[in-house]
């Protein structure tokens, strides 16, 4: 019972970190229509930022912080520049820009940072608390996770351009026509998505190790959690990553080794699709015609 | 290689003659140019050449099965590569296992492929946009798996070495040019049979169901019985082009049909256009040429080159090379007419 | 007093097919100006020339400055609010969500211009934690000109208000509107397929048809003529 209880925490913190991810998809996925194939690799690069910038002398807090900025900056000039000449083209166009930028990214950082496999620091301490239920550094990083989705939620909710964003998202001609920039919307919407998938890169870091393949495999199950939870469903993206996380774990350790860890985790993922085809919590999209 | 362009001209009721002969006959000469410049091509390349235009033509044949169903039908699919992985074991192990001669392998292969595509595509029935890319992509990433566990009948790690292909004799061919010119041959009739299907009844049904699902089924299309067969049409053109190349490249093995396989399809499909048929032969070419290219100008970042390509082509043609100058061309032609005309 | 807005040989195109062929439109200050005529003449594509939703040629002026080539955000940053056909509601959102983003271009607190509104349409304050998505059609089209409104627009653009809505509604919008009309000076620009109706209540009428204006002038000139009743107005 011990060790289910420890694997299901450490899963929730991992799946801390899928949510995160599966967020990050699925706002640009409410906004555009376009699955970011590239939120992985990004995140990864921030990632290496905060490390250049920690191995600079920086305190790890003011380097998250940041490297944070940064990525806000950056996701947002993504936008803009790379993304905004394919945005009245068919969306696989951009699909395949994604994935374009994806393999840019993880070469660049492989060409900058080689392939070595590097540590990363944890800013909380190694130490197992609550009877070692849970390590601090998994009780740190869902706290970080959840203070992050507080911070996202009243930023929507309660800002005004929490609001604009959202009505942008769901119908930017209406948007338009009441003096919304929906494209500058658009680019903010990238910038908060890099900035939440820097924050799981960093959180994950110490875990995983940080090298160029980092986030490859985080990408996918982020991908699988948005989907289980409902593509079109921010909380769902959140408590799918967690179903995720704490499934993978249980899998992993009660069942089969990891090698076919990641296939059994689709199929869980996919037989639930087959009875709930839009996901948990998504809605089944009315067509009118 | 301009040879599937004169296959499909987009709008047919464009032009219906030009310099004294109709649209059909001018297509037959622009094909049959076509089919004698690349039979003739292996003979004034060097051997790897040619085994690279091979590979460019097999790719083709791969993406063409993806265009028919991603393009013509609207089912996406991040799975390919394991139907081009179906193909090429079922050729390796009808003739390691049981010493069935080459060339009659790519038949079962393409059935045992089209059978899987089949059976996939009813409970893919159920999915849709997104959630269909993740159930084709987890087959893409369960592919490696299920053929490193089955090691009974796949070799597993190790894969299958198979005999190098002897052409026949008499021929005065080498293994490189006599591979050619039979994958030439596949390649052509796949041509000819997508086209019939996408011109035909079939292909119309297919684009309705794409574009608009519920009108189609209120005009009394099956919608489920055409969207799988969709998929099990799509898998077999897939899967006779993963036998060539087991064919060709004389070795399978676990590791070549993973999901880079299968992005590498939609890439190559995508830039080609993804709802042409000829597009395919643009695929093709970039799935076997960028990668290298982009190896020969950079060692530190090859793939960030290959990345920035797929950018670019994206921003220059967003409908895929065939697909963005295809209307082009149209209008050219309907100009040219009516330059014509008006000087009559 | 110079129009607030002019059409001068306004051409528009849905790709390369061309839909207007050279519209002449003129609304007063402060007045009322309609667009009739049957489906497809052009006069939904008209307003959505105006706020840069199609591409277009010739001159629009606003206020006297040319607004010709401005994206849509930009026309309403200028003082045009846009009903569009259809309501344009954000379904996914509340009432007073939906009204507060009519404000986004003016008030940091729209507090005032909401509880004017509240004043003017009751229900709506009722409904305002309500999704709007569930708001029957005529409390969505009141909250659309609601919203609208909260723009403080010196120009309001109704794309045919009285759409599927059932006559005593249909009413008490125009009520409003007329209202609002005469309190605040806002100038509207009417698309009405029902004609008599709006012949009641606009100063100036233009009949559109296939793209062109086939004939213009005061609305009690244009529902007094008995040929035009005949042959475009149906009655």
């Amino acid at each position: 019972m011990h060790q289910f209880l420890q694997q299901v925490f450490s899963g929730l913190a991992v799946g801390a970190v899928y949510g995160s991810v599966a967020l990050a998809l699925v706002m640009i996925y409410r906004a555009t229509d376009l699955i970011n194939f590239a939120q992985g690799e990004m995140a990864m690069f921030s990632t290496y930022i905060a490390w250049t910038l920690v191995n600079a002398g920086l305190p790890f807090w003011a380097a998250f912080v940041l490297t944070l900025a940064i990525s806000f900056l950056g996701g947002m000039t993504l936008e803009r520049i790379v993304i905004r000449p394919v945005e009245n083209a068919p969306v696989l166009a951009a699909v395949i820009v994604t994935i374009g930028l994806a393999l840019i990214f993880n070469s660049l950082a492989g060409w900058i940072y080689t392939y070595t496999v590097q540590e990363f620091p944890s800013p909380f301490p190694d130490r197992p608390i609550l009877g070692a239920l849970i390590t601090t550094n998994d009780l740190g990083v869902i706290i970080v996770t959840l203070l992050m989705l507080l911070l996202l939620f009243l930023f929507f909710r309660f800002t005004s351009t929490g609001l604009a964003m959202r009505a942008a998202a769901q119908n930017p001609v209406s948007a338009r026509l009441c003096g919304i920039p929906v494209g500058r919307m658009l680019a903010i919407g990238w910038g908060l998505a890099a900035a939440i998938g820097a924050t799981a890169g960093i959180m994950v870091a110490p875990v995983l190790f940080l090298d160029p393949y980092m986030m490859g495999g985080v990408l996918l199950y982020a991908f699988a959690s948005a989907l289980l939870g409902g593509i079109g469903s921010p909380v769902g993206a959140v408590v799918g990553g967690l179903i995720v996380g704490v499934t993978e774990n249980l899998v992993g350790t009660y069942l089969i080794a990891s090698q076919l860890k990641l296939t059994v985790a689709l199929v869980l993922i996919i037989l639930v699709l087959v009875f709930k085809p839009h996901g948990l919590l998504g809605t089944g999209i009315v067509q009118r015609v | 290689m301009s040879k599937g362009f004169a296959v499909v001209v987009p709008d047919r009721a464009a032009v219906s003659q030009y310099a004294g002969l109709s649209v059909g006959a001018w297509r037959w000469i622009g094909a049959l140019i076509a089919v004698a410049l690349a039979a003739a091509l292996p003979f004034t390349v060097s051997n790897y050449h040619v085994f690279e235009l091979t590979m460019v033509m097999i790719y083709a044949i791969a993406v063409l099965g993806l265009n028919i169903l991603t393009g013509f039908n609207g089912q996406i699919s991040l799975g390919h590569g394991a139907f081009f992985a179906a193909g090429a074991y079922t050729t390796a192990i009808l003739m390691q296992r049981y010493g069935v001669p080459y060339w009659a392998t790519v038949l079962p292969a393409g059935l045992i492929s089209f059978v899987l595509g089949v059976l996939f595509g009813l409970p893919a029935l159920r999915f849709e946009g997104p959630y269909l890319a993740l159930v084709t992509l987890s087959m893409a990433l369960a592919t490696p798996q299920l053929l490193k566990y089955f090691d009974n009948w796949t070799g597993g790690v190790q894969g299958i070495n198979l005999a190098k292909v002897v052409p026949p004799p008499g021929l005065g061919l080498d293994h490189d040019r006599w591979l050619y010119l039979l994958v030439l041959v596949v390649l052509i009739v796949a041509i000819r049979v997508a086209a019939n299907i996408l011109h035909g009844r079939t292909g119309r049904a297919l684009v309705a169901i794409r574009d608009h699902p519920i009108a189609a089924a209120a005009m009394g299309i099956n919608n489920a019985r055409y969207k799988t067969l969709a998929f099990g049409i799509s898998t077999l053109f897939t899967g006779v082009a993963g036998s060539l190349a087991a064919i060709v490249v004389s070795y399978v093995s676990p590791e070549g049909y993973g999901m880079f396989l299968s992005i590498a399809f939609l890439v190559g499909s995508t830039i080609g256009g993804i709802a042409t048929i000829s597009g395919a032969l643009v695929g093709g070419l970039f799935i076997e040429f960028v990668p290298n290219f982009a190896n020969d100008i950079s060692d530190a970042a090859p793939a960030a080159l290959y990345g920035l390509a797929m950018l670019l082509f994206m921003y220059a043609m967003p409908l895929g090379v065939v697909g963005s100058l295809a209307p082009l061309f149209t209008r050219w032609l309907r100009q040219a007419r009516a330059r014509g005309s008006g000087r009559n | 007093m110079a129009p607030i807005l002019e059409l001068r040989g306004l051409k528009a195109f849905y790709g390369q097919s061309q839909v207007l062929h050279g519209i002449d439109i003129a609304v007063e200050q402060g007045g009322m100006a309609v667009l009739l005529g049957a489906n497809g003449a052009g006069k939904t594509t008209t307003l959505r020339a105006i706020c840069g939703m199609v591409r277009s040629e010739g001159e629009i002026l606003f206020g006297g400055q040319p607004i010709g080539q401005r994206t849509s955000e930009k026309v309403a940053g200028l003082g045009v609010a846009h009903v569009p056909e259809g309501r344009g509601t954000f379904v996914g959102l509340t009432v007073e969500e939906n009204l507060r983003l009519g404000a986004y271009t003016r008030a940091r607190n729209p507090h005032d211009g909401l509880q004017r509104m509240y004043g003017y349409f009751p229900i709506l304050a009722e409904r305002r934690r309500q999704q709007a998505g569930s708001l029957s059609g005529g409390e969505q089209q009141m909250l659309a000109i609601a919203r609208a409104l909260m723009m403080a627009p010196r120009l309001l653009v109704l794309d045919e208000p009285s759409f599927g809505l059932a006559p005593r509604i249909v009413e008490d919008i125009f009520t409003i509107v007329e209202r609002i009309r005469r309190e605040d000076g806002v100038s509207v620009l009417l698309v009405e397929q029902n004609a008599s109706l709006a012949l009641e209540l606009a100063d100036y009428a233009y009949l559109i048809q296939t793209g062109s204006v086939v004939a213009s002038g005061t609305a009690k000139a244009l529902s007094d003529d008995p040929q035009i009743r005949r042959s475009y107005l149906g009655y």
